[in-house]
């Protein structure tokens, strides 16, 4: 359970890209803008090929895997870059190369791995990720089909091109690849606590042809499960690099503040703390690599591993952002000092694509209990 | 790639014909481990058979030189032959303080004479070792042990005492911390010394603990004669070999937060006791902590994967030991909390057959973040030797 050698150059080409293009101020300087996603960033990590990550090379991709797509979500957890690498890049461009037919994955992966086209996971409904009723409903209509529904909190989803609409109904699951500027949809948006903004979406009477509809009617499921799984692991893997980074910037706090005549870390209170969430993070770590690896070989342990990952993760990045603030004193609650963008991106990481809850508790129906 | 798959075939083959099906169940108790020693009665043929097997192999310790009688195995073999015992659920055929501890300290700081005099046996399983190293007035604060060698000439001669000496009763010799200089800093005077428990002035007294059961000891020593061959590495530096065994028995007590071989899940075990309403585990909140649990055992699990490969590839970080031992330990505490919740009032019964060994087992998990360093200890490790945090 190590890296290869190409992993481990990404991630340090990774790192230090990242630090040069995308730092807190960076981000602070957006939020003070009053915008809510940095296209010229996205420009920078298209130029490099980042968007192509996980897709084949049969469709301009690098086809580097998921632990490829991991060690660079870590990164962008590490630095705060907002883009859209894992909700288009990683989760749609993994959903559509499951389900898609040979046709529908020329037409958008290439789009996706050039970073050209944008597309996002439309699927809940309820906020808290219940798939299992989905409302949204697809009619047929001679080749075409007719969509009506509403899709909940989809992040950025105002800025995506495409729109995957997940659809129920008698015939089982079903996934549509809408163009975002159709007509019969609208879009509100929500400011949320990490500076970008959720969409909620309303198709009201969509009409799609049937080239739109990604594989087959009521075929979606396996597809959708893959999908989560991918979701949840690669976003178990940006919530470990915010976790690394509060934990660092705690840690340095830790060795360089005085109070009572002494740093506050040679305080026990203190060092037992931190002890124990090094301790904690170093354990997500490698449940974010197994599940990683997992779903490079599709290993039949892929969902147990994800949901683990997700729902550690979750738990540890809470804990390193708490304890980042905390031990950070008064400071670390003003609006002046970065610590306290870890913990507000923490807590939207935290809800994407399934909370600690969702996962500990399909964790235990995989496990069958 | 091609002889690794050939030794996986090889290993298969070899393991199907000379594991005793006896040794293929999972253990019922720490009853059924095989500890050796030249006391050992042999609680079946099967055991009997399959340490001679191992052994014979070196596979008692597989990552051991030949030269010692160890399976001269690369990293990649070992990981290969431990996934072949699990895969017919073989018992280790060996439980030895020698095999965690003592061997990895000798095959490092002993003499080419006392490699050869010690190793076999220990892989053998001939000689059985117990380690003094707490006293009662040096726990946490080992280094400020008071056991005393003085140099006599042709030999040492050690006075003083021990406590938790891990079955000391059953040992045949001793690897011990000893003072052999009083006038300089505590961890600059310590040495390292191996003797033979028969030797005349050796006395132990079991001590019984809150779960019923005695596996720890005190021992006294009254002026117990050593010959001089018999220490390991320099005199007065023995403590930096103290602390490299400890990182060897860490990572072991640390290996219990891992479940045993063959045990179900929690929360398999809870949907048998409890049972299952739509598929899932009657009792909601059990099945969380259930799932919690079973969340952090599987991270830790690969956690110890993955420090394994990180060391064998020379990434490793030299106190990663303490976060397995403070970890695991943690984790064990609470498998066996779960285990008795699971069980509730059954799991009160205290009869000293089997029907207690779930609340004795329980009761004897306590001294898991105990043992070996305390969690607390562990974690002043971490924070100062890996996070750096000022003393």
């Amino acid at each position: 359970m190590i890296l290869n050698e190409e992993q481990q150059l990404l991630k340090d080409s990774a790192k230090a890209f990242l630090s040069e293009s995308a730092p807190i101020s960076a981000l602070r300087a957006m939020r003070d803008a009053g915008e809510d996603h940095m296209p010229e960033l996205w420009t920078k990590m298209s130029e490099m090929g980042w968007p192509g990550i996980v897709i084949p090379d049969a469709y301009s991709g690098l086809e580097f895997g998921y632990v490829g797509a991991g060690v660079v979500l870590e990164e962008m957890g590490r630095a705060l870059a907002l883009s859209p690498f894992l909700s288009s890049a990683v989760v749609a461009a993994s959903l559509i190369n499951q389900l898609g037919t040979e046709q529908q994955k020329e037409k958008y992966l290439p789009g996706i791995a050039s970073g050209e086209l944008t597309a996002v996971l439309a699927a809940d409904e309820t906020g808290y990720f219940d798939l299992s009723s989905i409302e949204t409903t697809a009619t047929a209509s001679g080749d075409d089909y007719v969509l009506f529904g509403n899709k909940r909190g989809v992040i950025d989803g105002h800025n995506a091109d495409l729109l995957l609409v997940v659809t129920g109904g008698d015939e089982g699951m079903s996934v549509f690849a809408v163009e975002s500027g159709a007509s019969g949809i609208s879009c509100e948006t929500r400011l949320i606590v990490d500076s970008q903004r959720a969409a909620d979406i309303t198709l009201d009477s969509v009409t799609v042809d049937g080239d739109a509809l990604l594989g087959t009617l009521g075929g979606a499921s396996d597809a959708m499960e893959f999908t989560i799984d991918v979701a949840a692991a690669c976003s178990a893997a940006e919530m470990l690099g915010i976790s690394i980074e509060t934990f660092e910037r705690t840690v340095g706090y830790l060795k360089e503040r005085e109070q009572f005549g002494n740093k506050i870390g040679t305080f026990q209170g203190l060092q037992h703390r931190a002890a124990q969430l090094f301790a904690e993070i170093e354990v997500s770590k490698s449940a974010v690599l197994a599940a990683l690896q997992a779903l490079d070989s599709n290993s039949e342990k892929r969902s147990v591993l994800a949901s683990m990952a997700k729902a550690k993760c979750s738990k540890v990045v809470r804990n390193a952002t708490e304890e980042g603030v905390q031990m950070h004193g008064g400071i670390g609650m003003t609006d002046e000092f970065d610590i306290g963008f870890f913990m507000k991106r923490a807590a939207v990481c935290r809800q994407a694509y399934g909370d600690y809850h969702f996962h500990a508790d399909r964790f235990a129906s995989l496990r069958g209990y | 790639m091609e002889n690794l798959e050939t030794f996986r075939q090889y290993t298969r083959d070899w393991l199907e014909a000379n594991c005793p099906e006896d040794m293929r169940q999972p253990m019922r108790s720490d009853e059924d481990q095989c500890w050796g020693g030249r006391n050992w009665v042999f609680k079946s043929e099967g055991q009997k058979l399959w340490l001679e097997r191992m052994a014979e192999k070196g596979w008692t310790a597989p990552r051991w030189p030949t030269e010692y009688g160890g399976g001269g195995l690369s990293g990649s073999e070992a990981k290969i032959l431990g996934e072949e015992m699990a895969r017919i659920g073989a018992r280790r055929p060996l439980s030895s303080f020698g095999l965690d501890m003592l061997g990895p300290a000798l095959l490092l700081y002993a003499t080419e004479e006392q490699k050869h005099q010690y190793i076999p046996d220990i892989v053998n399983g001939k000689i059985r070792w117990c380690q003094g190293y707490s006293e009662p007035n040096a726990g946490s604060d080992l280094a400020s042990l008071r056991t005393k060698a003085e140099d006599m000439g042709d030999h040492y001669q050690i006075n003083g005492s021990k406590v938790w000496t891990s079955y000391a009763d059953k040992a045949d010799w001793i690897f011990c911390l000893v003072r052999t200089d009083f006038d300089c800093p505590k961890h600059e005077g310590i040495s390292f010394l191996l003797f033979d428990m028969a030797s005349e002035g050796v006395s132990t007294k079991p001590i019984k603990l809150i779960s019923g059961t005695s596996p720890f000891c005190e021992t006294f020593f009254d002026n117990v004669q050593v010959p001089k061959s018999q220490l390991v590495g320099t005199l007065n530096k023995g403590w930096e070999i103290a602390k490299y065994l400890l990182t060897h028995e860490r990572t072991m007590i640390g290996g219990f937060g891992l479940a045993g071989g063959g045990m179900k899940g929690m929360g398999q075990i809870a949907a048998a006791k409890r049972g299952k309403k739509d598929g899932r585990l009657r009792d909601a909140s059990l099945r969380a902590e259930a799932s919690s649990f079973e969340i952090d055992e599987m991270a830790f699990g690969l956690t110890i994967e993955r420090i394994t490969d990180e060391t064998k590839a020379g990434q490793g970080t030299g106190a990663s030991s303490s976060i397995l031992k403070m970890y695991g330990t943690e984790l064990n505490k609470l498998r066996q909390e779960l285990l008795m919740a699971i069980s509730a009032t059954d799991a009160l019964n205290f009869d000293s057959d089997s029907k207690g060994a779930l609340v004795r087992s329980w009761l004897r998990s306590k001294a898991n973040s105990i043992e070996g360093g305390t969690s607390e200890v562990q974690l002043n490790i971490i924070a100062k030797r890996i996070l750096g945090l000022p003393a």
